[in-house]
Formats: structure tokens, sequence, C-alpha cells
């Protein structure tokens, strides 16, 4: 590894540079952040987001076949790419009022965090390193991906890995928060959901168990009662559950989303099989339909923590006095990690209520968060990482 | 006669009215203000706003001063906010300003006009712009839609801001409306006295871009009347050539209550009575019947012209039949 000490000195200056350009990153994220973009209709921001690649003289610039947003700022010698990442799409429908408030010191509305702020870091990354006059190597990709979260199942992440020119041989997914975030490796993962329903042709003379939330209700406790491993780590998030549809009838369907969650492979691979043995039972025990649908899965990997890129990253941090914290990601990374990229998931700010529609950030840590983008950038395009 | 003024006034509609994607070059834009050495202030009015403040000072600071140097002055002129208005815009970099602070020996008035008509003497630039600042979806068109027509064309003098053109749809043609106050007593108004008038779409929008040498020619109203005094009183010095009127698309603020609304109502009438007296147009106006609505045909701005005839029946005492059945 290169000495990265010169590198170290000029990160704080950077960070008080940056503050110049407050309004220009806010007003990106105010307006990146009003136009709504729920997973799979995100082409409204996407376009806004390809106008301003477009102002920032990013000449290349394009909206590909799955409608990721891609922006290309051609490095000195261009032999190889460095990607940013930013997932444009966010958890919440067409009909929230997506109105952001601006206050003295911090910014609320739906999406704040996850992840308008890092779409307006990404944004307006070319126009801070044009003005500060910083000149990259390697060509720096510029990726606003789309079909992220949920059902998304990183739709977009994947097609761009599969169809795009560059020579890409980093990467850094942007998040808005928290700050200090450092996510290299991916933990296993498998989302899905579980429907219960009552037939049509339900025998109404049978006693007790006539509803889909009951029999949901008998799912949950027997995937409550599932014996989990300590180690390797493993969890079970019950996410969200939803059915019936008033005080007086019975519910005609149920629903339960959850995810599982484990450092391991095998034991992800096994909750699923024994989930699917729960629905089969509940099913032939109570005479309605329980329906197992998974649709997203995550294989565990990653660069080790002793990683040249970790390590830049880790003293990247140190120079700017942020603390890391470490944590496993199942978001993009993990669809780098299947192609063998070395990425690192970082956060931008502070912010809190994340996924609720007064999601807030706060503005005096983003000059932090931005530096450490770019001086992982600097890092990175100066060989440290090698 | 009528038909005159028709065919003059969709004139004037058709060469007057823009929308503001005609100016979404705003670089070209900053090139001809440079060329012809104007500067341009813009003026946020307000009383406790500091929920949208912040927001609008940060868009119009980030596209109109940093990215292309449109805007030379960002000032905000308070009426004495309870809030933090002053202090969000002030950390956000807006020149901010107490009207009372503003030529102090004055006796103090508070209302918006106040504000607007301190602004002259207090920013520099050769135009003014006017946005309000209760606007939650603002946006920099709301400032370059209304500065453009003055920087393009020198005869233009007073650009006024309109919004949100489809209220029903039928067919192609939808009809256009300003607020309920505009449709209910300006028009109306308008209609009877100053049928050229008739042309702004929305008379009491709360944005507008105007030149220094007209603004300091006209009486400010403190209260409600003083956009409808406004277009009266440079219709009466410039004529209608003066004006122009931008499609700013929507606006999002939040909705008034009927009695809010009869408050304004009442503030508006008192201004146009003394503006009409003082023209003699109420003692001299004809017995006019056309009442002047607009739609919307695709982009084609239309007046739609309503005949609208109160016919009157003498007292039935009059009527020979009568008194002889009931005699």
């Amino acid at each position: 590894m290169k000495d990265i000490k010169s590198l170290k000195k000029e990160l704080p200056g950077i960070a008080e540079k940056l503050k110049k350009y407050r309004e220009v990153l806010l007003a990106n994220l105010v307006m990146v952040g009003e136009i709504p973009a729920p997973t799979f209709q995100e082409s409204r921001r996407v376009e806004f987001i390809l106008n301003r690649f477009d102002e920032a003289g990013l000449t290349d610039s394009s909206i590909d076949d799955a409608g990721n947003g891609i922006g290309v700022l051609a490095g000195s010698d261009s032999k190889s790419a460095l990607l940013l990442n930013a997932h444009a799409d966010t958890i919440f429908s067409e009909k929230t009022d997506h109105t952001m408030q601006v206050s003295s010191d911090s910014i609320t509305g739906p999406g704040v965090a996850d992840n308008a702020i890092g779409l307006a870091a990404m944004i307006t990354l070319p126009y801070i390193l044009e003005d500060l006059k910083i000149k990259l190597k390697n060509d720096l990709i510029l990726l606003a991906g789309v079909k992220s979260l949920g059902r998304g199942n990183l739709e977009g992440m994947r097609f761009f890995l599969e169809n795009n020119p560059f020579k890409i041989n980093k990467a850094i997914c942007i998040e808005g928060i928290q700050l200090g975030r450092l996510s290299y490796s991916s933990i296993g993962m498998l989302r899905g959901e579980i429907t219960c329903r009552v037939p049509e042709t339900y025998d109404w003379s049978r006693f007790g168990d006539s509803s889909a939330i009951l029999t949901l209700n008998e799912v949950i406790n027997k995937i409550n009662d599932m014996r989990l491993p300590r180690r390797p780590r493993t969890s079970i998030v019950m996410g969200s559950i939803e059915g019936g549809s008033s005080f007086n009838t019975i519910a005609r369907d149920a629903t339960l989303r959850f995810e599982v969650r484990s450092e391991s492979q095998e034991v992800v691979e096994r909750a699923g099989e024994t989930i699917n043995d729960i629905t089969l039972e509940v099913s032939s025990k109570t005479g309605d339909q329980v329906e197992l649908d998974i649709f997203a899965k995550r294989i565990p990997g990653g660069i080790p923590y002793s990683h040249p890129l970790t390590r830049c990253a880790r003293v990247v941090m140190e120079s700017l006095d942020i603390e890391p914290r470490l944590a496993p990601s199942i978001s993009e990374l993990s669809a780098l990690i299947d192609k063998k990229i070395p990425a690192l998931t970082l956060g931008v700010t502070v912010g809190e209520r994340t996924f609720k529609t007064n999601e807030t950030i706060q503005i005096e840590p983003i000059y932090k968060g931005l530096a450490h983008l770019i001086g992982t950038i600097l890092a990175i395009d100066g060989g440290y990482c090698e | 006669m009528t038909e005159d003024i028709v065919s003059n006034l969709q004139n004037w509609i058709n060469k007057n009215t823009y929308h503001h994607s005609e100016f979404w070059d705003i670089k070209k834009l900053v090139e001809v203000k440079e060329s012809k050495n104007l500067t341009i202030s813009l003026c946020l009015p307000t009383l406790n706003e500091e929920k949208t403040i912040g927001k609008e000072i940060i868009i119009f600071k980030s596209e109109l001063m940093e990215r292309y140097p449109l805007l030379d002055e960002i000032a905000v002129i308070d009426s004495g906010s309870d809030d933090k208005t002053l202090e969000v815009a002030k950390n956000y970099g807006a020149d901010t300003y107490l009207a009372s602070d503003i030529l102090p020996h004055l006796e103090p008035k508070r209302g918006k006009g106040e504000n607007l008509w301190k602004a002259i003497y207090q920013l520099k630039g050769d135009i003014i712009v006017y946005v309000d600042a209760d606007i939650s979806n603002i946006h920099p068109r709301f400032v370059y839609g209304l500065v453009a027509p003055l920087i393009y064309r020198e005869e233009v003098k007073y650009v006024k801001g309109f919004y949100d053109r489809p209220l029903a749809f039928s067919g192609n043609v939808r009809a256009s409306g300003g607020g309920r106050v505009t449709e209910i007593l300006v028009r109306p108004l308008f209609s009877l006295f100053f049928p050229d008038l008739t042309a702004m779409i929305q008379p009491l929008s709360g944005e507008y871009a105007v030149r220094r040498e007209v603004l300091e020619q006209i009486a400010f109203p403190i209260g409600y009347g003083v956009e409808t005094s406004h277009l009266i009183d440079v219709y009466h010095m410039y004529g209608l050539e003066a004006f122009a009127q931008t499609d700013l698309d929507k606006r999002v603020h939040e909705n008034k209550p009927t009695q809010a609304l009869g408050k304004m109502a009442f503030g508006i009438l008192q201004t146009f009575i003394k503006r009409a007296k003082a023209l003699g147009v109420l003692d001299k106006a004809e017995h006019k019947t056309i009442l002047r609505q607009f739609q919307v045909r695709q982009t084609e701005y239309e007046q739609n012209l309503i005949e609208i005839i109160e016919e009157e029946r003498p007292p039935m005492i009059e009527i020979e039949e009568y008194r002889n059945k009931f005699k």
C-alpha cells in the first residue's frame, strides 16, 4: 500500500472548503427528494438526475434499458473505472406528500435520508470536483440505480453490472445515513411473503379458525418457535403484517413480510426450508391456502476487514475524526460482491426516523460525510487501496 | 366595438402570454441580462414563514445565484414574525430586513404591501421580482419565468405569474381559473369597468416582476388591494402593452377558508372603488353585459365571453291588466 499520509493531511481542509457548496447541495437534495420515486416508478427522478449530469458537462450520461441513470466523469487515463452508486428508489408511494422542510440545521421529509441525500451527494460531486479543481485518473461512473428496494431486489444494479461497458474495479455505495457507516461484506438473506387465504368455498359450519388472520397467527407462532443458532449470528425479522378489511367480517386474507438474515448461507437455506415446511403444515391442518413467496436472496461474502480498500476508508475516517461503524449490508453492495468487485457502503450524515414521513437529517455532519466520500475516491484514484 | 376588443385582447394574449418552459435556457437569459447591464433583486415578503422560507432561499441561491448569476440580491422583508423566519433566512445567506427598520421615520404600517413598497427603497435592482414565501413546491421557474420577458423585451414593464390551469376538463377545452376571489369578484369588476385587464389570467397572484421605473411611480395599498391597484395604475399609465404574464404551472400553498377570502374581497373592493372613482370610470361605465373568463385549448389561452343580461320587469302595479283585475 502506498503511503497515504499526504492525502490524510489534506482532508480536514477539504471538509472545511465543502461548506461553501451548502446551498447547491441542499437545493439538489430538495429537488431530487421532492420527486416521488417508489420502486419501479423512478423514471421522473432519474430524468432530473440526468439533467444535472448534462448540466455538469458529463457528456456521456444516459439512461440504460433498466431505467438506471448513468453519468460518466472521464478520467485522465481511463484505464479503469470507479463506480459510485446511490439507489434512486424510495419506499414511499406516489401519493405521499414529498414536500421537504428546511430548517437552519436539519431537513425533514419522506426519503430524505434514504436516499435523497445520497443521491444529492452523488449528483453534486461533479460540480464540487470541478470547482475544487480535482482531476481524477480513473473514470468515475455515477449510477442512480433503480429497482433496488423490496421486490425490486437490486434489479437495476444487477442489470447495470451485467451490461455496462466500463472497466469497473472498485465501487462505493452511498447511503444517506449514518455517518461513519462502513460496510464491506454482505450477510446471507432471504426475503419473502407468506399469504394466507380462506377459500371462497369455506365450510362455515367449522368453528374457531375461520379467519386468515388466525391462520397467519399460527404460522407466525411456528416461525417464532424455530431454533436459530447463536453462532453464526442469525435472525428473523418480522417486518410487517396486513390482513382483513373491517371489524365484523372474517378476514379473507392476511400477509406477513419477513426476512431471514444470517452470517451463514447454510443457516439461511435451512431456515427457508423450515419456513416452507411450516406453511405446508399449517395449510394442511387448517384447509386454508398458505402461500410462501421468496423473492429476494443474498449470499454472504465481501472483502475482509484488512482489505486495502477497507483500510483506506478507515484511515480517511480517522483523519476526519469519524468513528467507524462496521455493519454488514444486504443492499447494492451484495450485487457488487456477487460480481467480485471490491466495494464499500458509506453514509453521508446523521439522521433519524428513517422510513417515516418525518424522516430527518442533520446538515452539519454532511460536510464530513462528503469529505469522507471524496477522500476515499482520492485514495482509490491515487492507488492507495491496491 | 365588442368584437374589436375581443380581437385586440386575443392578440395581446397571444403575444404576451408565456409558459415558463420557453425560458429554460437560463444561461442565455443571464447573457442577455449582462449585455443589457441589468440588475435583478428578489424580494420575499414574510410573516411567520419558517416552514417554507429556508427552502425557497436555498433553491434560488443555488440555481439563480451560484450556478447562474441571474439574481444580484435575495432579500427577505419581514413584517415582524414571531417564529424563526428571519433566523432561517439569514442562516442561508439572504439579506434580512424588518420592514419597520426601513425608512424608520415613517409611521409603521403592517401588511404585505408595506414590505413590497419598502423593498423599492431598500433593494438595488433595476428589476424587482416579488415571490410569496409560502410556496411549498418552490422552483427556480418562479423567478426566471417572470423576469425573462423583462430581460428580452424592453417595452414590457410588468410581468405577472399565473398557475393551476386545469380546473375542469370537458373534451379538449379546460376552463382556466384564477382563485375564488378572482372569479367571483375581480373578473366581473374588470369585465364591467376595465375589460382590457380581463386579459390577465390571474390578476391576484402574488408573484410578479416589475421594472423600478414603474414601481417608483405607483402608490401601494398596504393590505389586500395591492395587486389590483398595481394593475389599474400601470394600465392607466402605460396601457396594456406594458404587461406580460407567464404560466408557472402548479403552485402549492395552504388553501384559505371562505371567511378569510371575504376579508380579502372587502379590501380589494375598497381599493377598486377608490381607483375607479378617481379615474371616473364608475359613472361613465356603459352597461356592459359580457363576462370574460378563460379557457385553455392545449397550450392556447383563449377568452371565453359569456353574455349575461340582467333584464327586469317593472312593479306589477304598472300593468294595466293587473290594475283592472285587482281594482
